[in-house]
């Protein structure tokens, strides 16, 4: 084995030279990781896009492992629509619409009063994307972008609805930060299959669709629109509940959800 | 290759392994060992971080004023943790989700650290590239150790391919949902320390004290 070289006096031990050094580093290595993040950059918008398009195409029950997510998603029209009046927004361009942004931009969003906001949404933007699954010419299927706070973090996902706008067809959840083993039970299959053909409002329009503490029982009047929870998770669950009651509600997609009903979506 | 190479890139694999007898890089051992697939990412992060630091401290080592030496050291493997982390995002996007802020915590792992500060500032760059391959792998076999252990017997997995069958797919294996907490990689990791330390006898640490019952009349 080689014996370790002795440490002796360098020449860059002075103020200078350490100088020197420290700044040569720094350019070195800032203009290392700026390159490398410019240059992958691209690929990693790309990356997002797709994983986007894989979730809206699982929660549309058309996601196929064959077949390329490009491919399928052209059977889904992203649309915009203006939440308050629950019109489409014809001369918006759903490519270059991005909601995220929107809803940080004051003049493009509104703050949710505080006794409405039960999901913590904070600020909504006033134009929302929807995608609307298309078959033969008409819809089929209705996915609508939700968020809302559980226990921990905010769980973000979507929300697919049959045409009539009332009907739940699925729901998934792509980001969240819900305890491991207990809370994430919202990301499992099994769960998700207890949503498919519940309601969501009932017959005078109230949003009753919510999660109940435990299994539902069998005698309850409302079982058509409550799902099973998850002992140990109550708090995740009363999220998703939250998260319903907003969206769903007048603040939330119940506009453009009551012009599809009458059949006013195109 | 000669026996200091050879030494700089075998020892750490058992002699001098990292995670068994330095204790080194054990959160994220326990974060990214769930399942087989994430840690081999994390594997080849971390090996690639190691091995890149160590060659760039080793190659700037005359010239480094020893007073800012770590904080040079810092911003060279941070840069190169950045760029891993990007490109995982860019070329392995579900793995680089499920290991989230672990690969960025690879700035942090003591592994790194030290093997710059302890090997890569006093040796040659051919040998400093070298130990940072050998720790790197030192690294990972404990990791992929850990995690087909509990990746098996979590989920009856390996690499998501069934290989024990589960009661929830008709099998016979009910997989023990502790070994997916973050708990059982301690005791996984502490069974490995432990039959190291049994095979290679000279790893077991001096105790420092020792606790003895005291007599009655020595107390007095």
């Amino acid at each position: 084995m080689s014996e370790p070289e002795q440490k002796s006096p360098r020449k860059t031990d002075t103020v200078v030279g350490t100088l020197v050094v420290a700044l040569v580093v720094s350019l070195v290595c800032s203009s290392f990781v700026a390159s490398a993040a410019v240059l992958l950059k691209p690929r990693q918008v790309a990356n997002a896009i797709l994983d986007m398009r894989r979730n809206i195409l699982e929660v549309a029950g058309l996601l196929d492992p064959e077949s390329d997510v490009e491919a399928l998603f052209d059977g889904i029209e992203p649309r915009v629509v203006d939440l308050e009046t629950g019109a489409y927004v014809e001369d918006a361009d759903p490519e270059a619409f991005d909601p995220a942004e929107a809803a940080k931009d004051p003049e493009r969003s509104v703050e949710v009063p505080a006794e409405i906001d039960v999901a913590r949404v904070g600020r909504r933007a006033n134009h929302a994307l929807v995608y609307e699954v298309r078959r033969d010419g008409e819809v089929s299927k209705i996915i609508l972008p939700v968020s809302g706070y559980g226990l921990w973090s905010t769980m973000y996902g979507f929300l697919a609805l049959e045409a009539d706008g009332n009907t739940v067809a699925d729901i998934t959840f792509y980001s969240h930060g819900e305890t491991p083993g207990l809370g994430d039970f919202i990301g499992k299959p099994a769960w998700r299959g207890l949503w498919r053909g519940k309601r969501a409002f009932d017959e005078s329009g109230k949003v009753e669709l919510q999660v109940v503490k435990g299994r539902v029982s069998a005698d309850d009047p409302l079982a058509d629109y409550h799902v099973d929870g998850v002992s140990g998770a109550t708090l995740t669950g009363n999220g998703v509940t939250n998260m319903m009651e907003y969206w769903l509600g007048d603040h939330g997609y119940g506009p453009y959800l009551r012009n599809i009903q009458r059949g006013e979506g195109t | 290759m000669s026996s200091a190479a050879k030494r700089a890139l075998l020892a750490p694999v058992v002699d001098d392994n990292p995670v068994t007898l330095h204790v080194l890089g054990i959160c994220s051992a326990l974060a990214v060992t769930t399942s087989l697939l994430p840690s081999l990412y994390m594997c080849l992060a971390l090996t690639v971080v190691a091995t890149l630091a160590n060659t760039a401290v080793s190659a700037i080592r005359h010239i480094l004023p020893t007073s800012i030496r770590i904080i040079v050291q810092m911003t060279i493997i941070a840069s190169l943790v950045i760029v891993v982390d990007e490109s995982l995002k860019a070329f392995a996007f579900e793995t680089s989700r499920e290991l989230s802020v672990f690969v960025g915590l690879i700035i942090t792992n003591c592994i790194v650290l030290g093997r710059t500060e302890s090997f890569a500032s006093k040796n040659r760059v051919g040998l400093s590239f070298l130990d940072g391959i050998g720790n790197g792998l030192g690294y990972s076999v404990i990791l992929i150790l850990v995690a087909s252990t509990r990746e098996l017997l979590g989920a009856g997995t390996l690499l998501g391919y069934a290989i024990l069958p589960t009661v929830a797919d008709g099998g016979w294996y009910s997989p023990n949902g502790m070994m997916l907490l973050p708990p059982s990689a301690f005791f996984v990791i502490g069974l490995i320390i432990w039959a190291v330390r049994t095979w290679k006898a000279e790893q077991v640490e001096k105790p420092e004290f020792r606790i003895h019952e005291v007599h009655r009349t020595e107390a007095l």
